[in-house]
């Protein structure tokens, strides 16, 4: 099965990303295989949905299970409307997160833990 | 000619200005247009109180996405520069207040899954009081859209007649749709700190969008300078200064526009458009 787990680096032993839509890269962890894939969120910059787009990100990549900080409402709706099990207040290293995770340490979440997300973004001009 | 009257920061006295500009022309003849581009929270209808002649709503093309057809293939969130669209295995989602209206999504799906249909986002109400011809535009509760509202409300300019228009507060997205166009705009701040932040903001827009402006200090007392010595540096004209008096506030407070209750104002007020008519020229 595959995990995505928003992060600052390209590596396990890289720090939890707090943030799901505006996080530095992803690192989709297969449980299975132990294997791992970073992927860079190119939501990152995105003016406005930058929580939807990063969400189609680890969605496209097959993941079931999503680890992060915190999640904004819109994400947090993809991802649930995906079928994705959603597990935020992750901190430390990938590598931590991962094991919390077995561990049954982390919370899943069942609604948005931060803020109105992407909706109060005013888009830039163009 | 277009007159806006805008201000880095909120409350800072814009409608007041606006809405006694317009009434002191029009007092003194002229023929006068006063559109309240500040959707999110127009006011200066309590202070023109209009006889409402024709009320409008503003609708939006969104998309609509036909389950029967769509195969889930994606096309339309790569298509989408907005993030407004999610596609998962068996489900498509739509976050309508994400959307530009661009129609991107429609005309590349190849499923032709997509029809558009009309959003509302908001109302418009035009009439007329003071013999100022008035309009204005209502966002909805939650609708983050304003640019296709504020659009609408500016079709109704009257070219032949001096217009003026109350812009919404800030710099964003919104204030730029609103000001583009005008001939002439005039900054509203206030003599603090945040005034002085927020008013340089304004400036750095108005440069940008090569509009030439002016300022005006509301509230005004003598004791902050730094207003008089950013512009003094910038070159920038100060054109009035309407200072904090109790009873302006009161009328104020009350609806009353108070440049009909101190007539003095009234004078000012035209001296005001005297001047922004010699800087624009
Ligand atoms: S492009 Fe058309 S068919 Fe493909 S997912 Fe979007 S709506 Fe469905
Ligand atoms: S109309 Fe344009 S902005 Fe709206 S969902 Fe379609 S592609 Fe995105």
């Amino acid at each position: 099965m595959k995990i995505a787990i928003s992060s600052m680096g390209n590596d396990l032993s890289s720090q939890v990303d707090p943030r799901f839509g505006r996080c530095q890269e992803f690192i989709i962890f297969d449980s299975e295989t132990l294997e791992f894939e970073a992927i860079p969120n190119e939501a990152i910059n995105a003016a406005g949905g930058a929580g939807i787009k990063a969400a189609q990100l680890v969605v496209d990549k097959g993941s079931k299970v999503v680890i992060t900080g915190n999640i904004g409402p819109n994400a947090f709706n993809v991802l649930a409307g995906a079928g994705i099990n959603v597990f935020a207040g992750a901190t430390g290293t990938i590598q931590n997160a991962i094991d919390a995770y077995k561990a049954g340490k982390l919370q899943e979440v069942n609604q948005a833990t931060n803020g109105p997300g992407a909706i109060s973004t005013v888009p830039t001009y163009r | 000619m277009i007159i806006s009257i805008a201000s880095g920061k909120g409350g800072t006295g814009k409608t007041t200005i606006s809405t006694n500009l317009a009434f002191s022309l029009a007092q003194k003849g002229h023929k006068i247009q006063l559109l309240d581009c500040d959707v999110e929270e127009p006011n200066a209808h309590i202070f023109i109180k209009p006889k409402v002649e024709l009320k409008e709503t503003t609708s939006f093309v969104v998309p609509q996405i036909d389950e029967e057809k769509c195969t889930y293939c994606g096309e339309c969130v790569r298509v989408c520069a907005y993030n407004a669209l999610f596609v998962a295995k068996d489900k498509v989602m739509f976050f309508p207040q994400l959307c530009h209206s661009c129609g991107g999504c429609a005309y590349f799906c190849p499923e032709k899954a997509i029809f558009e249909t009309n959003r509302e986002i908001g109302e418009i109400e035009a009439g007329s009081g003071y013999s100022i011809e008035f309009a204005y535009g209502k966002l909805n509760i939650g609708e983050v859209m304003s640019p296709p509202l504020i659009k609408r409300l500016k079709k109704r300019i009257d070219e032949d007649k001096v217009v003026i228009i109350d812009a919404p507060p800030g710099t964003s997205c919104p204030v730029i749709e609103v000001v583009k166009g005008s001939d002439f705009c005039l900054l509203v701040t206030e003599p603090t700190p945040f005034g002085l932040n927020d008013l340089k903001l304004a400036v750095e827009m108005l440069k940008v969008l090569k509009i030439p402006f002016a300022v005006l200090i509301n509230r005004w007392n003598e004791e902050y300078f730094e207003i008089d010595s950013y512009c003094d540096k910038e070159n920038i004209s100060i054109v009035m200064r309407i200072p904090l008096e109790r009873k302006i506030a009161e009328l104020y407070s009350e609806g009353v526009l108070f440049s009909k209750e101190l007539l003095e104002w009234q004078d000012a007020f035209c001296k005001l458009f005297d001047s922004i008519e010699g800087l624009w020229k």
